[in-house]
């Protein structure tokens, strides 16, 4: 019975891990793959942490996988956050179908770069991702 | 019983799909806090792993090794922004 469960509680939290990778790969936008590997990764570690201190049976063992998953709760959309900011910052172009954008006019124009202009990041390859924007049907 | 043919057959499986799927965004993302994202998911990822082999190999003492993976990899994302806030100004 409590192999049974804990065989379940992996599976939904690889599964919650593999629906995290989908979406890294499959959404069209910097934000919008942030969201999903961020919420869906940290569901899938805390249940599978949640199968290991199910698994041990000890007091020791279950603090401590509380504690990491209260800690991956508390760290992983602080990082998130922070990210989404500076790649806002630093003028990464969100999806053409963002409905809302509640940061436009926010920050002054001159400490938001337009991500058509020359990129100050040399890993940033404004050309290739404009042309791909522009080129995907309305 | 079932426990071991679950994590050797789904699980495990499940988990390096979700390596190589990030691996895959981490090479081709277009810009540079993709591939962050990217990694930061990979590292994830790879504590999941970690929690995995404590299981199979009945050894707690993973559990600190995933918990300190954890806290490094938060530690590796904060770094990747601070360095990019600071070449935004650079001319």
């Amino acid at each position: 019975m409590s192999e049974l469960l804990i065989s379940i509680l992996l599976v939904i939290g690889s599964f919650f891990m593999l629906v995290a990778g989908l979406g890294m790969l499959r959404m069209p936008d910097l934000f919008l793959r942030m969201s999903c590997s961020t919420k869906a990764a940290t569901i899938g570690v805390g249940t599978l942490m949640f199968a290991l201190a199910l698994y041990f049976e000890d007091l020791g063992v279950a603090t401590r996988a509380l504690a990491t998953i209260c800690f991956i709760f508390l760290t992983v959309p602080v990082g998130a956050h922070r990210i989404g900011r500076i790649a806002y910052l630093v003028g990464v172009r969100l999806w053409e179908g963002t409905i809302t954008d509640e940061l436009k006019g926010v920050y002054p124009a001159d400490a938001c770069m337009p991500f058509g202009q020359e990129c100050l990041i040399p890993d940033m390859d404004a050309q290739e991702v404009s042309t791909d924007i522009e080129e995907s049907p309305k | 019983m079932i426990l071991q043919a679950t994590i050797n057959y789904i699980v495990f499986p499940l988990l390096s799909l979700t390596l190589v799927l990030g691996f895959i965004r981490l090479l081709l993302g277009p810009t540079l806090p993709d591939r962050i994202i990217a990694f930061e998911l990979i590292s994830i990822t790879a504590a999941g792993i970690i929690v995995v082999s404590a299981i199979t190999t009945d050894q707690a003492v993973l559990l600190d090794v995933a918990s300190a993976w954890a806290i490094i990899s938060f530690l590796s994302v904060i770094a990747f922004s601070y360095y990019i806030e600071k070449w935004r100004g650079r001319p």
